[in-house]
């Protein structure tokens, strides 16, 4: 469907030097033109086209997998990413957790007068090469503009759904003792470079934010292993935070072994230097995987197949344990609990 | 990482494990006292103590900064930190500790007053020359390891001729602590057993030398080891302090050679001298009154020292009787003896010191060691 050709709304938008104006986000004129030259031209689909308020969608038959999320990570640009694809795959990895193929996404955006809107053509720009990579469409969207000092530049709210495949129960609560626990790759990147250009604690640093989008992992593993019990993406509180959660959903313990974690020098090094536990720090392009023993040497094969999962580790196994500890082997021959990540290590990640 | 995983390596622990349990008399327990918070951490951290024979127990010390100020003066700060033109800067952890009414420096935050977390002395002297509007007072914790920058932000404070700048000043003394524990009875006897021996602080020796342990070791008659925070310094050191008791010695020895020497570091010494005096007396929570245990702004700086600058009054507070804080600060309890552990105290909502800064022997145990305090798991 060809969108129609429309009619200038008035003088060019100063994507250069122009800055947001409390006018862009009051319904009139001015948000029209940049709805007009900025979101529908970036991220053109089919239903944006229609320009209506809603998007009306044909939907293959089965389960509705569907997950939002809101993004106020600080600084918006850092190294491997910025605000906008972030919140791309943020909410994607979300929806393929549950192992659907991502199809759709909207995204809200609230933005603070005075924001500039270079920065904001930029992180549009970003938003639509992350969706189009990930084969999915933004089909709708809102934008507000809010009082100056009134957010901090940008927040991003994104909604992603798509459709399980039949037979596939992927959840939390699907953990038994025996199974296995393997992890798709390093450790805390992500956090660690949000952290390395965070105001007054910039360091020099070569590590990029892992965010990415899993599906594409997910469609193979779920193939090669359709006994897996659960999927999900450690992002915030980082892995220590998930697999507790895991444990205490699926009424279990966990045991992990501290040598087989996949942690770069970098990040192991960054994290020594600030106080960090790479456990606890954020991940935005990882997974954590619980499966039957039986399939869990065929699964890491997979996972260590696909470009995404190269790195992908055995960490542990569940336990039984009525009190639900996460536990680890420590690499000097002992043994600590993983606890809950408790306060906030590293507020505003994602 | 070069020249740390050295020092966490796995089979050199097992190693030293195995000298350690070679170490061992039949006929006797060892009963070691860690003074501080940052080889305790280390300790359950690295799971040290599943490397030792039972014979061989660790008692945590007071050598963690932000449990053992008491109540009374975090009260002091929340006063400052309610005065419109005051900019309140500390250190992260001492954000959280709760002060009598169950306030907190983070709640006063979370009110709108103006609190700040800093990373050293030298960002609070920052904050001061960036807000010269603001009166910026820095609320200094610390043992000797973080008296210096102190001391530095200060003198240069005065070199500048800065006047929104003051310290509300805490800087306690370590050799004091460790002649308090020996001095009082129920400290130096656990039960029946006495303390045997003494791990001796990493950082703050590199400042004070292993010679200010020296009258311990001979007044007392009781061995120091001076032990680097390393998992397998502390291995090593435990092994050290047990080979004294065994040939019967009571010596400074110093394992963290890579960083102490006997004198420690005389410029920082120097510029301590200048600018900081002796405190009379200073509470300790869980030691109570110690003399001559902590420091003062001398009257040269005067004008720097929030406690001349502004109208405070020290009042005592008493610790919630339930807590028992006190007790694990002086070495005769354990984080499980405690009612409150894990119940009613955790490290969402602690009640006392110990469960706040991750130096804090409860928050240490309740991390990464509780487990051992409820059945083990059962394997499959």
């Amino acid at each position: 469907m060809a969108a129609p050709a429309r009619r200038s709304l008035g003088r060019p938008i100063d994507f250069e030097r122009g800055l947001v104006e409390l006018a862009h986000g009051s319904g009139g004129r001015a948000m029209a033109q940049l709805i007009e030259d900025l979101f529908a031209r970036e991220l053109s689909n089919a239903w944006l086209d229609a320009r209506n308020d809603h998007a009306c969608i044909d939907l293959p038959a089965g389960r509705l997998a569907v997950s939002t999320d809101s993004f106020v990570v600080s600084p918006l640009f850092f190294p491997g990413g910025d605000i906008g694809s972030l919140a791309v795959h943020g909410t994607l990895n979300d929806v393929a957790m549950s192992g659907a193929r991502p199809l759709h996404l909207t995204a809200g955006f609230i933005i603070e007068a005075g924001f500039p809107l270079a920065d904001l053509k930029r992180i549009v720009a970003s938003m639509a090469r992350a969706a189009a990579a990930a084969g999915v469409s933004v089909v709708t969207g809102d934008t507000k503009v809010v009082e100056r000092d009134q957010a901090d530049g940008l927040f991003i709210n994104t909604t992603g759904f798509g459709i399980v495949p039949e037979n596939l129960n992927l959840s939390g609560d699907r953990a038994r003792p025996g199974d296995c626990v393997l992890l798709s790759g390093t450790l805390g990147d992500h956090g660690v470079a949000v952290m390395s250009r965070r105001s007054g604690l910039e360091f020099d640093t070569h590590i990029l934010s892992d965010s990415a989008a899993l599906h594409d992992l997910v469609r193979v593993m779920v193939e090669a292993a359709p006994e897996l019990r659960c999927l999900r993406d450690p992002t915030r509180g980082g892995l220590a935070t998930t697999l507790n959660e895991i444990a205490r959903q699926s009424g279990v313990g966990i045991c992990i072994r501290e040598t087989e974690l996949p942690i770069s020098a970098e990040v192991a090094a960054a994290c020594e230097l600030l106080g960090l536990d790479p456990l606890y720090v954020a991940n935005e392009g990882k997974l954590v995987a619980i499966c039957p023993p039986a399939d869990a040497e065929r699964l890491l094969g997979v996972m260590r197949a696909h470009p995404l999962g190269a790195r992908a580790a055995w960490i542990g196994e569940v336990e039984a344990d009525a009190h639900h500890f996460v536990r680890m082997q420590t690499a000097f021959g002992g043994h600590r609990v993983v606890d809950w990540l408790s306060g906030e290590q590293l507020p505003r990640i994602c | 990482m070069k020249y740390i995983d050295e020092f966490r390596d796995g089979a050199t622990a097992r190693q030293l494990a195995r000298r350690i349990r070679d170490a061992v008399r039949p006929d006797r327990r060892y009963q070691l006292m860690e003074f501080c918070g940052g080889h305790t951490h280390a300790i359950y951290r690295y799971g040290v103590q599943d490397l030792l024979p039972d014979s061989v127990r660790m008692v945590h010390g007071p050598g963690c900064p932000v449990c053992v100020l008491p109540i009374g003066r975090l009260d002091m700060a929340l006063e400052l930190a309610e005065r419109p033109e005051v900019i309140l800067c500390s250190y992260g952890d001492m954000l959280r500790v709760p002060a009598s009414g169950g306030r907190s420096l983070i709640q006063a935050r979370g009110r709108g007053r103006d609190v700040r977390m800093v990373y050293s002395a030298a960002d609070a002297l920052a904050l001061a020359r960036a807000h010269p509007d603001r009166e910026v007072v820095f609320f200094a914790i610390g043992f000797e390891t973080t008296t210096p920058p102190t001391a530095v932000a200060i003198r240069a404070a005065s070199a500048e001729g800065l006047e929104n700048f003051s310290v509300l000043c805490n800087h306690v003394l370590t050799p004091a602590a460790v002649a308090n524990i020996l001095d009082s009875p129920d400290a130096r006897e656990i039960g029946q057993v006495p303390i045997d021996g003494f791990l001796g602080p990493a950082h703050v020796s590199i400042v004070i030398g292993t010679e200010a342990y020296e009258r311990f070791a001979a007044g007392y008659h009781k061995p120091v080891v001076i032990s680097g925070f390393e998992p397998l310094d502390v291995m090593q050191s435990i092994w050290m302090l047990m080979k004294q008791i065994n040939e019967g010695r009571a010596e400074v020895e110093n394992q963290y050679i890579r960083a102490v020497t006997r004198r420690g570091n005389v410029k920082a010494q120097e510029i301590v001298a200048e600018v900081f005096e002796t405190r009379r007396e200073f509470e300790w929570r869980g030691l109570g009154i110690v003399p001559d245990s902590a420091l003062q702004i001398r009257a040269r700086f005067a004008r720097f020292d929030a406690e001349r600058r502004y109208p405070l009054r020290y009042v005592a507070v008493a610790d919630n009787r339930a807590c028992a804080c006190g007790s694990i600060l002086r070495g005769v309890a354990q984080p499980t003896d405690c009612k409150l552990f894990g119940r009613a105290c955790t490290p969402e909502s602690p009640m006392g010191s110990c469960m706040v800064s991750s130096e804090g022997a409860c928050a240490a145990y309740y991390q990464y060691g509780r487990f051992r305090s409820v059945a083990a798991p059962a394997r499959v």
